[in-house]
Order: C-alpha cells, then structure tokens, then sequence
C-alpha cells in the first residue's frame, strides 16, 4: 500500500485518503488504520470516521493540530491491529410483493429481465457491509449483481418508508428512516437496523455478510409484528 | 420534588429539544445533532447553574407559545435577539399585567402564565431552559433531535406537555451577551478537501463571493446563492465523511454549508471548509443574510482554532464563577 495523502478539515480534522477512487485495498487499509486507532487513540482525538477509501479524523484544536495527528497516524499504518469485530453473516428477509416493491417493474424493464429474475437476481447477491454512512443505521453494502446494477435516478422521490430495501449501482441498502431517496426500491424488509438495544443499537458491523431471503406478504407481516415486540 | 409541567399552545417548524448532542456516532451514519447555536445554548443552562449539555428547547423563527399548567420555574433565554413575554392566560397573546422583555434573561413562570418567545430585530435560533430537568426522551445518551428522524427528545408540537422536574426557583436578573453571539457575516474557511475538483476561477469566485443565505435551509445545511462554481471532470467522488461546517458542492455548482444534521457522509465534493468556531454566530443568520470566507491556511486554522478554544473556556469559566456569585 503506497502512502496516503493526508488533507486537513478546517481546524479540526484530518483526511487520509489512501486512494480517490473505489478500490478494495484502499478500503482494507482504512479498516486496518480504524483497528489501529481503536487499539491506540491518539491524544485529542475526539472521533474518527471510516468510509469506503478514506477515514476522517476529528480532534479537539485546543488539544493537537493536523501535523501532529498526521505524523501518529503514519506511526499507526505500520502496525497490524486486529480488527475488534469478526464479522458475522446476517439473513435478512425481505418481502418484494406490490406495496412494497414500487420500482420492481422499471427495474425490470430497465434490466431487460422478468420481475421473478429481477428478485431471484437481488436474491442471489452476496452482500457485504462497507460503511454506514448519510443517515442513523444507513448500512452501505456492496453485492448487487452485474446484471442489476442501474444509475440512480435522475431525481430522488420523496417520502420512502423506513425498511425498503434499496439498490443503485453495485450498491444496497435498507432504509431507516422516511426520507427521498433516488435509488431504486425493491422491497421491504421487517429487520431494524436500529434495534433500539442501547448496548448494541446498530444490527450491522462493517465487513459482516447479508444474504436476503423472500417473504410472502404473510410471512413480513408476522416478522414486522414481531419486531415490533 | 417539585415539578412543572408545561403545555405547547403554539411551536414553529424545527423547534426541538437540544443538548450538548451526540458526539463520536458517526461512524453509524449519526451527526452529533445539538445546538444550532452551541455556544448560546450552553450559556442559558451555564446561566441558572446547570451543566452545560444539559437538555433545553430550541426555538426556531417560528416562535414557540408555553403554558405552564401546574408548578413554578425559572428560566433562561439566550441566543438570538428574540422577544419573551410572560403573563396570566387572557386577552391577546398575554393577559394585561404580562411582562415584555427579551431574550438573555433569566424570569420565573407559574401555572396560569404563558410564555412566549417570538422573533426579533436579529437571530434565527433561541436558547430556553429551566432550572430544573427537562424530561425529554433520549437516543444514544442524548436528548438531541435529530431533526429529519424525530429520534432524540423530539419535535415541539401544540398539545404537547412537557414536565421539568425538581424545579427550582432563582432570582431574575439580565444575562451577559458575549459580543460573539451576534450573527457573524465573515467565517474563516480552509479550502478542500476536494478543492482538486474544482477550477482555479471557482476557487476564485467562492473567496470572492458574494454569497447570500437562502430560505432552504433547515437544521441539516443552508443553501448559498452566488456564482456559479463550476467543478472539474469529477463530479462526485466516493462517498467519505462530512463535518459540520462542509461547503459542498452538488452537480449544480451551488454551495450547501452542513450544519449540525448534517448527513454523515457524502459524495459531492467539498470546495472548503468552515472553522468550527465560526459556525454557531453563522447560523444566527437568517435567509437574505449576506456572508463572505475568508481562506485561511490549515496552519494559521489551527493556531485560530486553539486561541478561540481557549477564550471560550474562559468565558464558561467566568460565567460559573459569576453563577455562584448570583445563586450561590
């Protein structure tokens, strides 16, 4: 792995970028320099965020400054830190029948597949959790099969339910939250991925696996019921 | 323990329950939310001997009209220069007798009384909390709402009743306004991250400006109108971290300034970004506002950072030290 490039954030953060485009070397050596930083906080260091190519750390300016935090971080890229968390694969279920699946048809128009592949295709996909980013509990995840993989919209559409289960490009994810959104909505899952645990209130962790599997109408209604207690 | 327990007859759009927020989540997609105004927020609890993140509502241009139905309370008003009235329920907004005052006050309200807290001369966030705790829902650790998701303490909304339990009762008295709280037209800015995206002129033309606040803002950023800052080949980059204070930039070359929702992460790019201590008195500013960046180095930042840091600890200081002398 070549150096990063380190750019300072106003007066009170850093970048480290170890690379500008999307790149799974780049991103396993965010989530090493994350368990370094986790293992070793450097003094003044309020907060550090990984994402796909880079990781943003946060300090206190009345504490240190971006030269000092650059030359720790640089002393942190040599070593081999254990990741704290083993990742684990989750089955998600998800129900991709007409209330929930507003996009199903262009999505199979577009692709130029049957709604059945459209679904057996987001089905076979083997997902992987990079980040959570945008929203509380927003779980970005890589998977999307060749085949399914479209550009957003060109506007986002307004007011989607918390739990739909959204794709654009490569990427997944399942909403938390009623927000706009300019992906395109497959279906509905009844998981929480703010489970309102206060000792573990986020379902994923970054690196675990997410396999999807179908539910009837029926059987999302029971499990929604469910996880509403 | 005595307790006051308030009703919402009238609250405007985005006024919330705040607090010190929740920092150190963003790595699950959480801003740290809190106040608009940080700094006034912590003065109106520092004001009646509260700790400074303590739980307080947020009140927006939109004005906010309370009715204390049962109990007795103090209160402090800080942030914006907005107008405060408290008085018996009756004719108008407050009955005959009701007292007419501002905003950095510290007064005492009782069941039958209203209080209302509405927009003035200048300032587009108030501060108001009681001498006693707000009893407000709290997400991961903090009673700050994160405006967007309603998780956190939550929305005002008329109807409401909201208890401030072991309230207190302390002497009315005018607050100290420190000459940093009033809105700030010039903020210092460190260009990038993603300057590199961006052509020499619209660099140019950002530090030049000139730039105007416009009505699309909320707790989640504010829109700038100005010229048109045109980005290079790369127009969006993969998505990585925002902090509060983010200028950036979307395919239509306008400016956006991330405040205190703002989204996690983002895949625009960012043309420069705001110090932090700028941006409390920057979002006292209201739509039509003009404001101006200074481009300062990352060094000259940082030493800025810390000597602001510093005097602001010294202002809470002195503010505690005089607390005790008021209460104490």
């Amino acid at each position: 792995m070549t150096a990063p490039r380190f750019t300072p954030v106003a007066d009170h953060a850093l970048l480290v970028e170890f690379a500008r485009a999307l790149d799974d070397a780049a991103h396993a050596a965010v989530l090493r320099l994350d368990a370094a930083l986790t293992a070793a906080p450097c003094p003044g260091i309020r907060e550090w965020v990984p994402a796909f190519v880079n990781l943003l750390v946060e300090f206190d300016p009345a504490v240190t400054d971006h030269a000092t935090v650059e030359a720790q971080v640089t002393g942190l890229l040599d070593q081999a830190a254990a990741p704290d968390h083993t990742p684990v694969t989750h089955e998600v279920g998800v129900c991709y029948e007409a209330p929930f699946a507003r996009d199903l048809a262009a999505v199979a128009e577009k692709t130029g597949l049957s709604q059945d592949a459209v679904i057996a295709a987001h089905l076979a996909g083997d997902y992987r959790v990079y980040l959570y980013g945008f929203a509380p509990g927003y779980a970005y995840m890589a998977g999307v099969p060749p085949e399914l993989r479209l550009d957003r919209k060109t506007a986002p559409v307004r007011g989607i339910a918390a739990g739909s289960v959204i794709v654009a490009g490569a990427q997944c994810l399942i909403t938390t939250l009623t927000m706009p959104t300019g992906w395109w909505i497959l279906g509905r899952s009844p998981v929480k991925v703010l489970t309102g645990d206060e000792d573990r209130p986020f379902l994923f962790g970054v690196g675990d696996r997410v396999r999807f599997r179908r539910l009837s109408l029926a059987e999302f209604e029971a499990e929604n019921g469910a996880s509403h207690g | 323990m005595a307790e006051a327990v308030f009703r919402v007859v009238q609250a405007g759009p985005l006024v919330s329950v705040q607090d010190g927020g929740r920092p150190g989540m963003m790595r699950f997609g959480v801003p740290a939310s809190g106040g608009m105004d940080r700094k006034a927020l912590a003065l109106a609890n520092l004001a009646l001997g509260r700790p400074e993140g303590s739980p307080v509502i947020e009140v927006s241009l939109g004005g906010l009209t309370l009715e204390c139905l049962s109990g007795r309370v103090s209160l402090a008003v800080t942030g914006g220069a907005f107008l405060v009235e408290t008085g018996v329920v009756g004719a108008g907004v407050v009955g005959a007798g009701g007292r007419k005052t501002g905003s950095w006050q510290v007064l005492t309200i009782e069941a039958g009384e209203r209080l209302v807290i509405r927009r003035g001369h200048w300032g587009a966030w108030a501060y108001l909390a009681f001498a006693g705790t707000l009893q407000a829902p709290r997400w991961l650790g903090s009673a700050a709402t994160l405006a967007s998701s309603n998780l956190g303490g939550g929305v005002l909304k008329a109807g409401q009743d909201w208890v401030v339990a072991a309230a207190e009762v302390v002497p009315p008295r005018d607050l100290p306004r420190p000459v940093s709280a009033r809105p700030r037209h010039s903020l210092h800015v460190v260009m990038g991250p993603q300057a590199h995206c961006f052509a020499p002129e619209a660099l140019e033309a950002f530090a030049a400006g000139p730039w105007v606040l416009t009505p699309q803002g909320d707790r989640m950023g504010v829109r700038l109108k100005g010229p048109a800052l045109a980005l290079g080949d790369a127009l969006s980059i993969p998505s990585e971290p925002i902090v509060r204070g983010s200028v950036q930039v979307a395919g239509d070359g306008v400016p956006v300034v991330l405040l205190a929702d703002h989204q996690t992460t983002g895949g625009y790019p960012k043309i420069a970004t705001v110090l932090d201590d700028d941006l409390d008195a920057f979002a006292q500013l209201r739509p039509g506002d003009g404001v101006a960046f200074t481009p300062i180095s990352a060094e000259e930042a940082a030493a800025l950072g810390r000597f602001r840091a510093e005097r602001w600890a010294e202002y809470k200081a002195r503010m505690r030290e005089r607390m005790g002398e008021a209460v104490g």
